[in-house]
């Protein structure tokens, strides 16, 4: 049975973020507001798999640097990225040695780690945590795709995987709280096709977002908007629509975060951003300050996933979407 | 839940969704520019050839030293970062020549550097451009068979 885990007793609220990111992301719209960016997109590391460690291990240290942490203060770290068995997490962030749960879920890891160390924050003994989660297109090009300089044409549909990370801190008395959440169900997106991921996950975000409003007592009105990670403009179409049709008095506004990051202008970027590191770095050097600034005040969040590998699509199979949400409210 | 989202007419439903909203390949704007960046390496091309000749090269040698010539260049191209942003607009005008080929060995052979000579760049070099060459190979070797067969038996 499918059901919404309210926090309200012991909600856990953003104590501090920070997002970090390569040189397509310094250009785009949120270029200004990522905490750091480094245009060689190598972060001072011989290799991609490792420049992804090394901007997990930098986002984090920026989060607990702007409130003053040491990572002894944090319980519980829960982190994830696209590279085989998390390395990039696990190689990034052992040198802080805080306990540390490693999560594989493809693009939904932001949220489904911050929807895990809430309920760990809430209903247990941790009482201050921390998620990273990282993408970066070089090290995801070369394990999902083709080689990195290889020419080729890319789709209108296909997306580009953001070189991002964002790292939370999470405890108790910041303002921006996160209210309750709702674990995502593994749907059939009918596509087989590696490049049009958007669509194989937008029915994976209708699927939780209808449930999530057939459960909730609080009405699509009472939020700002509905956050999801990377459908990109074809999924993010098809989501709007499949809303449109189901759910017409809804009226709510969709954002995708797949949309926001580039400038789609500027680079060859088709359908928008993806990667885990997109909702999350996002949510970080966006959504957050403006929840802490009150401009908006409750979101639903929620990054979506496309799971797959280069075995199960080249071997044929459906390419199944995921998309956990979380609410989060600054009232 | 008061609606099934999964039976097979939904599912048909998503389909036509899906088909209704994923834009299509531009492929008219990508044959005409795949004509023209495609025609102008094969126009280089055939210069290049002429002055291979008036250097000394015969008919034949000349060919090949434009082969060897875009194949030293493309692998240039792909080492110093441009040719993918080439190819993006050139498509199957630069994929279809031999600057193709290079690419993808170069590329690969780049790509996989960083996981040593043997296992990396040894082993993983025609990743992308193994196809090529298998079933050159066995074309080649059909083509070569049917012309012998002609030559020997048939043309008697």
């Amino acid at each position: 049975m499918r059901k919404i885990i309210s926090f309200e007793n012991n909600p856990p609220s953003f104590l501090s973020w920070a997002s970090v990111g390569g040189y397509e992301e310094r250009r785009g719209p949120l270029g200004k507001k990522f905490d750091f960016c480094d245009d060689t997109d190598r972060f001072g590391m011989p290799t991609w798999e490792l420049a992804e460690g090394e901007m997990g291990r930098l986002s984090l240290n920026i989060a607990m640097n702007k409130i003053s942490y040491e990572p002894r203060m944090i319980d519980a770290l829960l982190a994830g990225d696209l590279e085989n068995q998390c390395v990039a997490s696990s190689g990034g962030l052992y040198s802080f040695g805080i306990p540390y749960i490693g999560l594989y879920s493809a693009c939904s890891t932001c949220t489904e780690a911050l929807l895990l160390l809430s309920s760990l924050i809430s209903k247990t003994e941790i009482s201050v945590g921390a998620t990273v989660t990282t993408s970066h297109n070089s090290a995801a090009e070369r394990q999902f795709r083709t080689p990195i300089e290889y020419g080729g044409q890319r789709t209108p549909t296909a997306q580009w995987t953001a070189t991002a990370s964002g790292a939370f801190i999470l405890g108790s008395g910041g303002k921006v709280k996160i209210k309750n959440g709702i674990i995502g169900k593994i749907i059939d997106g009918l596509s087989k096709d590696a490049s049009n991921m958007g669509a194989a996950m937008a029915r994976a975000a209708f699927d939780t977002f209808y449930t999530y409003f057939s459960l909730s007592d609080i009405p699509p009105r009472d939020f700002d908007c509905v956050v999801t990670g990377d459908l990109g403009s074809v999924g993010s179409a098809i989501f709007e629509e499949l809303i449109e049709r189901e759910m017409p008095a809804s009226h709510i506004k969709h954002v995708d975060c797949g949309n926001l990051i580039y400038d789609k202008k500027n680079a060859d970027i088709h359908s928008g951003a993806s990667g885990c590191g997109c909702s999350a770095s996002v949510l970080a050097s966006h959504f957050l300050p403006m929840l802490e600034e009150g401009k908006i005040k409750n979101i639903l969040f929620m990054s979506t996933g496309a799971l797959m590998s280069p075995s199960s699509v080249m071997q044929g199979q459906n390419i199944l979407g995921v998309a956990p949400a979380i609410h989060i409210s600054s009232d | 839940m008061n609606k099934n989202f999964y039976s097979a007419e939904s599912n048909a439903e998503y389909k036509e969704l899906v088909k209704k909203h994923a834009p299509k390949s531009p492929v008219l704007k990508n044959s005409i520019l795949a004509f023209l960046i495609g025609g102008l390496i094969c126009f280089v091309g055939e210069w290049l050839a002429y002055l291979y000749r008036y250097l000394g090269a015969d008919e034949e040698k000349s060919y090949v030293l434009v082969t060897v010539s875009y194949i030293v260049l493309a692998s240039l191209a792909t080492g110093f970062g441009f040719f993918d942003k080439i190819a993006r607009y050139g498509g199957a005008g630069t994929l279809l020549p031999v600057t193709g080929f290079s690419n993808a060995v170069t590329s690969s052979a780049i790509d996989t550097r960083s996981e040593g000579y043997i296992a990396g760049v040894g082993s993983k070099i025609f990743t992308v451009a193994g196809p090529v060459i298998l079933y050159s190979t066995i074309a080649g070797t059909l083509y070569g068979l049917i012309y012998y067969i002609y030559k020997t038996v048939i043309a008697l």
